[in-house]
């Protein structure tokens, strides 16, 4: 207990400190959305921050390690956004829990940075009353120093803080300007805050009131507009300008992800094909090698070219949040969301779905409103995502002939990936207004949402947002897709026949697709392809990874290439098949995992598998039989 | 909806919600008629009682509608916007 625990008025109770636990809570950073509190975080933290899930939630949690002059480390905590400590969305609901010491896994935070933006003081302000008075140490930080001073605002900090009753600096965590009080604070003794008079905090107005009073003692003058906002906003949010750069915008993300990837796919391709056939070279030809190389190597490969354009989508739209164009294109995307049941901001969570649907499901944590929610988490696998794109790619190399169909703009290849595209939309959309018209219906859902400033997304937090993402990515493919390699390789190689490793159809993995094969037979694929569908469970993109190996380990069409292998194999009615299969099966397993996860049960993920998978099933066998 | 038929006309000129303002056009707020949960997340926005409500740009359509209020801008489809009463200032003293 410090002794000067002058405590904040009777409204503000005591809380027993556990003198128990050893786990050093550290600082958590709290703040409205668009304060800048993120941007606080990486400046403090740097490389040194680990993003984990809160347990039980899909709530993201963000810790890191600030470093401090003399050497000694403070765990952080970047909590969600927070408008009160009266939650609407399951990601304040955290950020609150967490405040009050609800959460065994964090334990009380020791203290608070509090992170307002100094451009919007008397409105931001209004959570330092709740904030103020749980009693915990805070440092109330000011950001976005660099703007209240180009346009023109200013305040009084000592004033402030003798309102408040607790230190107060003000920063530019953008330029990384007036770090040095936020060091000092997590270094020093933290007293506890000692605001003159809190309102009361269930009364939003007398909230308002307390303060623009507080800001109004510490001689805060507000900064003119946003000027260039104002600019932007007037072309961005246009009535015919406005909805054309969007579109042009939606086009530019797609445009470069497929052209500016490939040459970098290619040569992470030739990389990994090269560095497998010298450590082939190396090792001595045993069963090893071969379930390194035909395994593992060629298998985990074949996913990891695609880092690339996984890193490029989000690349893209960490630029599109960071400067706020996003919200407005939230803005403009509503009405036609609107048309289908949903809403501007499932719009931001469906673009992603076209990198992957794990991220873009776990982006749905902003809507509040849960079935609108619930409705984008069911139909967000529909988008068709990176792990499709190599998997239409290769089948329709093998059976379009690359003709032109509007002259030189349009090859009959590009229209079919195109057409592809719009059909997983379409679905998509069908499947919302069927899910909102029935068992998601919901009478009401309020779309309130802030428009934040433009500014220049920073090099330094784009980084990091890559660098987490490529190791979301690697981990996957070293786990998942990995484990599934090498389940395969063993399953081609047993039962071994007089110590001989078994022609491939006799093989375990040949067993089970002939096995199954019935039931693939009225769509015309066959038992390799059953394999392929069975190892894709994994992963989408695992079957040509495993259509690889089985191929390779099959004498006669070893020679061949995996697409002269399929026009052998594959009547156009099973190749078309094959791909109305893929473009509706929900054929992931991270995205069953996130989906129950998100969802609190096994209920969701099996419906959506089973109506994903029955619809596959039957749109491949009419295409089967229609293209005879 | 009854209610606003009812209201006589000199009312109806002066009462009005924010669904009817037009882009660059401001008013003061009266009160918010939602459901608490909502009412509570607008008045955390700024929407309080008193205070003064600008309509911005909007989708095309009109709907929804950026609106500037207490040094932030929000974003609010027609049928929120719409159960927000305001109190035009443009005729509040025509003498």
């Amino acid at each position: 207990m410090s002794p000067c625990g002058r405590c904040a008025g009777a409204s503000v109770a005591e809380f027993p400190e556990k003198t128990g636990t050893t786990a050093v809570t550290g600082a958590a950073l709290v703040g409205p959305p668009n304060s800048g509190k993120t941007t606080l975080f990486n400046r403090l933290t740097g490389l040194r921050q680990k993003v984990a899930n809160f347990p039980g939630v899909t709530v993201e949690r963000h810790t890191g390690i600030a470093v401090l002059d003399d050497g000694r480390e403070i765990p952080l905590i970047d909590l969600p956004g927070l408008y009160s400590l009266s939650p609407r969305s399951e990601d304040e609901q955290i950020a609150c829990d967490v405040l009050m010491g609800r959460h065994e896994d964090t334990g009380r935070p020791q203290a608070i940075l509090l992170v307002l933006d100094s451009t919007n003081l008397a409105r931001h302000l209004m959570l330092a009353a709740p904030i103020l008075a749980l009693g915990i140490p805070t440092l109330v930080v000011l950001n976005m120093a660099d703007d209240l001073r180009r346009r023109g605002g200013h305040l009084d900090l000592s004033a402030l803080s003798a309102e408040l009753g607790a230190p107060v600096a003000l920063v530019s965590a953008r330029q990384g300007e007036g770090l040095d009080p936020v060091l000092r604070f997590l270094a020093g003794a933290m007293p506890r805050p000692a605001p003159k008079q809190l309102p009361v905090l269930q009364d939003v107005p007398k909230c308002r009131e307390w303060a623009g009073r507080v800001g109004s003692q510490a001689g805060y003058r507000a900064p003119a507009p946003p000027a260039w906002t104002r600019r932007l906003d007037a072309l961005f949010l246009h009535p015919v300008a406005g909805p054309l750069i969007f579109v042009a915008v939606v086009i530019a993300v797609f445009q470069t992800i497929f052209n500016v990837a490939d040459p970098a796919k290619d040569a992470i391709d030739a990389l990994i094909h090269l560095s497998g056939n010298w450590v082939a070279s190396v090792l001595p030809d045993s069963w090893l090698r071969s379930l390194l190389i035909d395994g593992v190597w060629r298998g985990v490969g074949s996913v990891v070219v695609f880092l690339p354009q996984v890193l490029l989508l989000f690349l893209f739209i960490g630029i599109l949040e960071d400067s706020g164009y996003l919200a407005r294109a939230a803005v403009i995307a509503d009405r036609t969301m609107a048309r289908v049941g949903l809403q501007g901001k499932s719009f931001i969570p469906l673009l992603s779905a076209y990198g992957c649907a794990v991220p873009a499901i776990m982006a749905t944590r902003t809507i509040e409103n849960k079935r609108d929610r619930m409705a984008t988490i069911l139909i967000a696998p529909f988008m068709t995502c990176s792990a499709r794109l190599p998997v239409y790619t290769l089948i329709i190399a093998a059976f379009i002939p690359n003709r032109e169909v509007m002259g030189r703009f349009l090859g009959a290849r590009a229209l079919a990936i195109l057409g592809l595209y719009a059909l997983g939309f379409l679905t998509a959309v069908l499947t919302a207004r069927v899910l909102k018209s029935s068992i998601l219906k919901s009478s009401h859902s309020a779309f309130l949402l802030e428009m934040p400033s433009y500014r220049w997304p920073t090099v330094h937090s784009l980084s990091l947002r890559l660098l987490d993402r490529s190791k979301v990515f690697l981990r996957r493919a070293g786990t998942v897709i990995l484990l599934a390699m090498v389940v395969l390789w063993i399953m081609a190689h047993v039962p071994t026949q007089s110590g001989h490793t078994p022609a491939i159809e006799n093989s375990l993995a040949g067993t089970l697709g002939r096995t199954i094969e019935p039931a693939l037979r009225p769509l015309r694929l066959n038992w390799k392809i059953g394999v392929g569908l069975i190892a894709s469970l994994a992963a989408r993109e695992t079957i040509i990874a495993t259509l690889g190996a089985l191929y390779g380990m099959e004498p006669g069409s070893g020679q061949l290439g995996l697409q002269t292998a399929l026009q052998h194999d594959l009547t156009l009615g099973g190749a078309v098949a094959l791909l109305l299969f893929f473009a509706f099966a929900m054929q992931c397993v991270s995205t069953i995992a996130v989906v129950r996860r998100e969802t609190g049960g096994w209920k969701w993920p099996l419906l959506q598998f089973f109506y994903m998978g029955v619809l596959a099933y039957m749109a491949a066998f009419v295409a089967a039989h229609v293209i005879a | 909806m009854i209610l606003q038929l009812s209201c006589n006309k000199r009312e109806r000129e002066v009462r009005s919600t924010l669904a009817d303002l037009r882009c660059g056009e401001a008013a003061t707020l009266e009160g918010v008629d939602l459901p608490e949960e909502d009412a509570r997340r607008l008045m955390e926005f700024g929407f309080l009682p008193g205070a003064r409500v600008t309509a911005g740009l909007s989708a095309p359509g009109g709907d929804p509608r950026v609106f500037q209020v207490d040094g932030s801008e929000v974003a609010l489809r027609r049928e929120t916007a719409r159960r927000i009463n305001v109190r035009l200032d443009l005729q509040e003293k025509p003498a």
